[in-house]
């Protein structure tokens, strides 16, 4: 078993209302979820294999697959759509030749969307490693991201 | 601080702490939310630390990192008590000037003042500003005054006052009976009668019941709750401790989206801090009355944040909503009868208690009031926070408060209500707010997301952006909201892309109408709306995209052409860099050109060109 993994199932009990919080640390920890991990879950809280991906899959926030080093999430909520976000979004996409969802094959970024980041005012906006770019552009997208693909390789 | 076992001991020490502050005290308070912080508070903070530091000004001066202040377009905002002194757009540069002449020599930096849209003159304070002056701020009233992670901050103002009224002097039935005839309804979105609701659960048999907060807050546009509970966190414990006195709940739950890490983390410190002085576990105040706190982080599910949904959330399940009956008065959360609030409203209740029912009912219209948040936000001038009384008119809040249409442009619709409102055409500039007016023309108050729309945008694609989220979103239980939302997503997606047939709109509304009265939950029930109201009030603009294959609005991708006007065309080569489909061709000197077939309509060349050459048809 992953060695923090071990630690967050002593810290919690084994209440199926554990679930999520449990699931939502061993993400934090691991990067992602395992099979092997979500296995070691449901047999902590005695529940099927089925319970645990079942609700995995249910929630966005849950990655069955290893992360990008950067995180680039695009906001596409109403502020953003009304502002552009959608071409912000096609220009990410063709920066990294990933789609939404997908991590570059070097392992080096993830690109998603999210409903609603709440920094309306800043629309177009998008959030890179927690770090916020507003008022975005088509010419800022491609600076801010070259300057991040030029310092990872 | 010690623990408080008396309403004697809250009264004392709420008067020790104000006795402690003078009123002439100088003190910077900088807006240290999600808003401005991601405009770089984080750094003028530091800035401002390491400046006072250098000039040994750091034990006179205090800086307050405070809650929002509602008016993100202008942060990051800095105030200077006592005077109220407004600083906008402040960045770490800024800080020594701010300094040394306000802080040192009392004069205003003219620059860093707020500039009114309107009239182009400075306003210096606060009060002042277009945009505070036409709002009413109850629930918002410490908001930007108090600094979230200090309690003593919440005790000199009139913080728990509501709390002690109640443990001291009221019943829990009169505590229902003051809610119920302050007339507050829900600020979720449904509008349920709260008073009622917490008779409903208190009414309910069983000795064990639980207290929610909703602060799922997962409408796109929408950040209400995230600002009340990362500006005023304890506002919203005090409101769940009045409300559990009054149902009778032992436990509550704070279920907030996992994806508003400054709220977790303000709530998280106020729970703690509140329980370190006795404001919250066993025999609060020494009164007998016991409750216990705990915060669920949402996964990232917008369905959560209907009732049901949530409950099975916080059990550890999918988070699918149920059929009701039962209620979750009756049997809610493991079971037993639960009561379910949002931020907002509970927020609205320690003002309810401590300024008397006869206050809130004052303010708003028949059926509708008190004060309402919204979030106002797209082609709008000044995006923020808003707090206004229930009945003021749509227009006073676009352009009294919003300050208009940014460029100029015209006013062309206001969507209320998220994915599940509606659209509100200009004819309606002078309805008042309130949840049965906006039912009326079809719209819906909703938690309190309110996006202006101008002439260049494209309501059939709109439409299509929320049917596309609703969509995404629905769980997937009934086949009504599940089938019903993909076929209507289907449809307006062939619309906007030039492939819409005759009949195409009479369907969407068929089917509209049925999801509405089969789905399951609130999310089905209302996820047609968009699009019912959009075609409601701009039938024209379907026709146009289905009928001539055209986009008035200039928005959908496959029925614009973009071309360069090759007389204002200077070769510059700005269009050329910034595309990302080489669709442009032409180099120094050489006048340039759009290849149809390779370009991708992004409209990176339309926002590049300074000589507005690229024309778009």
């Amino acid at each position: 078993m992953h060695a923090a993994l071990k630690e967050i199932l002593a810290r919690h009990g084994t209440s199926r209302s554990e679930l999520i919080p449990i699931l939502q640390e061993a993400q934090g920890a691991i990067g992602y979820l395992p099979k092997d991990a979500m296995l070691d879950v449901a047999r902590h809280l005695n529940v099927s294999e089925a319970a645990v991906y079942g609700v995995a899959s249910f929630y966005a926030q849950f990655y069955f697959q290893p992360q990008g080093k950067h995180r680039v999430r695009v906001c596409r909520g109403t502020a953003c759509h009304v502002r552009g976000s959608a071409n912000i979004r096609r220009l990410v996409e063709a920066k990294l030749g990933v789609k939404e969802g997908g991590t570059t094959p070097d392992l080096l970024f993830s690109y998603e969307t999210v409903a609603c980041i709440g920094a309306c005012a800043l629309a177009p906006v998008m959030v890179i490693d927690g770090k916020y770019y507003g008022s975005l552009t088509p010419e800022r997208v491609e600076s801010v991201m070259g300057d991040y693909m030029t310092k990872a390789k | 601080m010690e623990r408080l076992t008396s309403l004697s001991a809250l009264a004392n020490l709420k008067d020790r702490i104000r006795r402690g502050r003078g009123r002439d005290t100088v003190g910077l308070s900088l807006c240290y939310t999600t808003g401005c912080y991601a405009l770089g508070s984080g750094q003028v903070h530091e800035a401002l630390a390491a400046e006072l530091k250098r000039r040994e000004l750091d034990g006179q001066v205090v800086v307050q990192r405070a809650g929002c202040r509602g008016f993100c377009e202008a942060g990051p905002i800095l105030t200077v008590q006592p005077k109220g002194i407004f600083y906008v757009r402040v960045k770490p540069e800024d800080v020594p000037e701010i300094v040394e002449r306000t802080l040192v020599q009392g004069e205003i930096v003219e620059r860093l003042l707020y500039k009114d849209h309107a009239t182009g003159v400075r306003v210096a304070h606060e009060c002042d500003v277009p945009f505070y002056k036409h709002q009413t701020r109850v629930v918002l009233r410490h908001s930007g005054h108090v600094d979230p992670q200090n309690l003593e901050d919440y005790l000199a103002l009139d913080g728990y006052e509501a709390l002690a009224k109640v443990l001291g002097s009221m019943t829990p039935e009169q505590v229902i009976a003051e809610v119920a005839a302050s007339g507050l309804r829900g600020r979720g979105g449904a509008g349920f009668p709260t008073g009622r609701k917490w008779q409903l659960c208190r009414e309910a048999k069983g000795d064990h019941k639980y207290l929610i907060c909703n602060a799922d807050e997962g409408d796109p546009g929408a950040f209400m709750d995230r600002s009340v509970c990362e500006g005023d966190p304890h506002a919203v414990l005090e409101g769940m401790l009045i409300a559990a006195y009054a149902i009778g709940c032992r436990h509550g739950y704070i279920y907030v989206r996992a994806e508003y890490p400054i709220a977790v983390a303000n709530l998280t410190k106020a729970i703690a801090d509140a329980g370190a002085i006795g404001l919250m576990g066993e025999s609060i105040l020494g009164t007998g009355f016991s409750f216990d706190l705990k915060i669920k982080q949402g996964a990232g599910a917008f369905v959560c944040g209907e009732e049901t949904g949530l409950i099975a959330s916080i059990e550890g399940r999918r988070g699918m909503p149920r059929t009701r009956p039962p209620f979750p008065a009756q049997a809610g959360l493991f079971g037993k009868p639960t009561n379910i609030n949002n931020v907002e409203t509970l927020a609205c209740v320690p003002p309810i208690i401590s300024r008397g029912a006869a206050f809130f009912a004052s303010m708003g219209t028949e059926g509708s009031k008190g004060t309402k948040i919204f979030a106002l936000a797209g082609k709008v001038n000044n995006t923020g926070l808003i707090e206004i009384p229930m009945g003021a008119t749509l227009r006073r809040v676009v352009f009294d408060i919003g300050g208009g249409i940014p460029k100029g442009r015209g006013f062309k619709a206001a969507q209320m209500g998220g994915p599940s409102g509606g659209c509100i055409p200009a004819q309606h500039l002078d309805l008042p707010i309130d949840y049965d007016s906006l039912q009326a023309v079809g719209a819906m108050m909703g938690s309190g997301g309110l996006i202006v729309v101008d002439e260049d945008t494209c309501m059939v694609e709109l439409a299509r952006y929320f049917l596309d989220f609703v969509q995404s979103e629905s769980c997937g239980k009934c086949v009504p909201c599940r089938v019903g939302t993909r076929r209507m997503l289907e449809i307006l997606t062939r619309i906007t892309r030039g492939q819409g047939k005759e009949g195409d709109v009479d369907l969407l509304e068929e089917i509209g109408t049925t999801v509405k009265i089969g789905s399951l939950c609130g999310l089905g029930q209302t996820a047609p709306n968009p699009a019912l109201s959009t075609i409601r009030y701009f039938r024209d603009e379907y026709e146009a995209h289905v009928k001539d294959k055209r986009c008035p609005a200039r928005v959908c991708r496959d029925l614009v052409t973009y071309t360069i006007d090759p007389e204002k065309c200077i070769a510059c080569g700005k269009c050329k860099k910034v595309c990302p489909a080489e669709a442009v061709e032409g180099e120094k000197k050489v006048k340039h050109k759009i290849l149809q077939d390779k370009c991708v309509r992004c409209g990176a060349c339309f926002e590049a060109c300074p000589m507005d050459a690229v024309l778009v048809a």
